[in-house]
């Protein structure tokens, strides 16, 4: 066993750092505020290679493991999970899906823009009626020949308006129920798309979010990704790493608190000494930061055995379950840390709690990571 | 034109400075290293300069004094951007030993970057004594710097104003705030680049140790603040008086 992180894993974690802790700091609550895209902060992100960052080098990406991503998305969530989330889905659900199980031309023409981040990708896979249980897809691609026509409605779209590539999960043959779902890359300026209102979200306000309709749009058969029917695989082995990108995500929202209320601690004084001198503040500062230590092992261990070409599925069902679980305490208690200052705005303790709250909602609720936790246990 | 940038390995800026025991020796325990931010922004103005069109700027080689673990230091200037790396294998162990060492290494270049000093010791030394080792010019204080055909243009800060030079290469330019604007973070690619750009190891000259450090301290822990009510006049004076003796 080693523990030691490499130069260069700590380069990228460093790297992240700096962008985060001196650029995207700047106006994170001002996004929040009015629900800006950070459009300028991607841009620098693609620039530094953060968009495609496990991407091989010949597709124009950054080449590096899934340990030093876990370590990038976790420094760039301490301060804003928004632009994580952008980061989160262009690598982990869009890039990997390409790279893995797209061909030679999809990976020319779709993946290298998006592993350069010259464009953003989005994941369209949640229905109104179909989240948790995504084997119900509505979403239809019939077969006209050289192209599928695609009629119905995605949900809760991640970068639904700022990307240009939409990977889509839709039904081509109903009577087949899950084994006929198939994969197909979609541009998001066909003809037949049209987008809902950007959704009010109670946190990561400064993603866009919006239910994407699509009518009679007609995608060329080309853009299938795999055989028809490989749609549930695919989407389902995606979001295996999915979940390393969110459970890194929570990891940082939590991490980011715990380094807040613990500088707070030392600063705020009450009863004649800091408070961190108080056990019940000191008491709180530990476990939150065990929790944190633990959260970000099982990210990394996930990592890990996706780097040594390991089944991870369950350890990164694991880690999401338990990092986004602690997310939401640690910026719960950061925020008790806090007091009053906790609640306003500006100790950004609160956006962090609010943001907490979705890592245990998308990519797999909470509930679902159980599922697949536990009918492994069992099986 | 070939541009040689030297890199201070010191502790981040946000260590807690403790000592050893005797207080002859800073502790290291659980520190990180960086770049010293002096010259980390010497460095991103040889980058700036680098990519101007018609500098003629041809290399930028970055050059330290230490041991095999400041190799990341060096590692990380080569992902900035920097095309080769130096690094004299022993111990900084003072300034004029650092400057010794450094004169191995630092003959050919049309420009050196020093950084006003480094953050730790702060002993703001090594680049005027290399130059004087050299044998070559140095401008020190310097917050602006531009190439002008064969010529060094620069901008120094002097008291109440500014100044400007011609210098003619090769030269020594001692910066501090303001020669570049944000230290560059360095992005994947360069990462990935600088797994395989040239960092040369050499060994060390012979050169006596003149200075040995015999104690450190740390500053004085700030006292507590006395709080007089308004009825306590005379007891504020008497305190301003006899215990902080500035009346």
């Amino acid at each position: 066993m080693n523990f030691e992180f490499s130069e260069e894993q700590l380069m990228i974690q460093q790297a992240a750092r700096d962008y985060a802790q001196r650029e995207l700091i700047k106006d994170v609550i001002e996004r929040d505020n009015h629900a800006i895209f950070p459009t300028q902060h991607v841009k620098a992100l693609a620039e530094l290679g953060f968009m495609g960052m496990m991407v091989s080098p010949d597709y124009d990406g950054g080449g590096m493991d899934a340990i030093s991503y876990v370590l990038a998305v976790e420094e760039l969530s301490k301060v804003d999970a928004s632009a994580s989330v952008i980061v989160s889905v262009n690598n982990s659900l869009v890039c990997y899906g390409l790279e893995k199980y797209g061909n030679e031309a999809q990976k020319q023409k779709y993946l290298r823009p998006l592993a350069s981040g010259n464009k953003i990708g989005a994941f369209l896979l949640s229905e109104p009626e179909a989240g948790s249980d995504a084997t119900s897809q509505r979403t239809t691609a019939e077969d006209k020949g050289d192209y599928y026509l695609v009629n119905g409605t995605k949900n809760w779209i991640t970068n639904a308006n700022s990307a240009s590539t939409y990977i889509l999960i839709a039904q081509t043959n109903p009577s087949k129920k899950h084994k006929g779902i198939t994969a197909l890359i979609v541009e998001k300026d066909s003809p037949g798309i049209t987008l809902g209102p950007h959704e009010d979200k109670m946190g990561m306000r400064s993603s866009d979010t919006h239910s994407v309709m699509f009518n009679d749009v007609k995608v060329p058969k080309v853009n299938r990704i795999g055989e028809e029917g490989f749609g549930f695989t695919f989407a389902m082995k995606v979001l295996e790493g999915g979940r390393i990108g969110i459970a890194s995500q929570a990891v940082g929202l939590a991490s980011g608190a715990l380094e807040r209320a613990t500088a707070y601690a030392k600063e705020r004084k009450a009863f004649g000494t800091v408070i961190a001198n108080h056990q019940a503040i000191a008491f709180k500062l530990a476990d939150m930061a065990v929790k944190v230590e633990n959260a970000r092992n099982l990210c990394l261990k996930a990592a890990w055995l996706k780097d040594q070409g390991k089944p991870y599925g369950i350890a990164s069902a694991m880690a999401k379950v338990y990092a986004a679980d602690i997310a939401m305490e640690v910026t719960t208690e950061a925020v008790q840390i806090h007091g009053g200052y906790g609640y306003v705005k500006e100790y950004h303790v609160e956006r962090l709690m609010r943001e907490a709250k979705l890592t245990q909602i998308y990519e797999g609720t909470s509930e679902v990571q159980k599922i697949i936790i536990s009918r492994d246990l069992i099986k | 034109m070939k541009i040689l940038v030297l890199i201070g390995n010191v502790p981040d800026t946000t260590t807690k400075i403790k000592f050893n025991a005797d207080k002859t020796m800073f502790d290291a325990t659980g520190v990180q290293w960086i770049i010293n931010p002096w010259d980390e922004l010497a460095l991103t103005r040889a980058m700036e300069l680098k990519e101007t069109a018609g500098s003629g700027i041809e290399t930028i080689t970055v050059a330290n004094v230490g041991h095999q673990e400041t190799e990341a230091t060096l590692r990380k200037a080569l992902a900035i951007g920097a095309d080769k790396a130096i690094r004299v294998d022993a111990d900084a162990k003072d300034a004029f030993y650092v400057a010794s060492q450094l004169a191995l290494v630092s003959q050919g270049y049309d420009l050196i970057f020093a950084g006003v000093e480094a953050s730790d010791y702060n002993g703001a030394a090594v680049g005027g004594m290399l130059a004087e080792l050299l044998g070559i010019q140095s401008v020190s204080s310097v917050s602006g710097l531009q190439i002008d055909g064969g010529l060094v243009k620069i901008t120094r800060e002097i008291e109440g104003g500014s100044q400007a030079l011609s210098v003619a290469a090769p030269v020594m330019a001692i910066v501090q705030k303001g020669i570049a604007k944000e230290p560059r973070i360095p992005a994947m690619r360069g990462i990935m680049m600088a797994r395989s750009k040239p960092l040369e190891v050499v060994q060390p000259s012979e050169t006596e140790i003149r200075m040995s450090f015999e104690a450190f301290d740390l500053p004085p822990a700030k006292a507590a603040c006395k709080k007089f009510t308004e009825e306590q006049a005379k007891e504020l004076i008497h305190a301003l008086r006899e215990e902080a003796k500035v009346l």
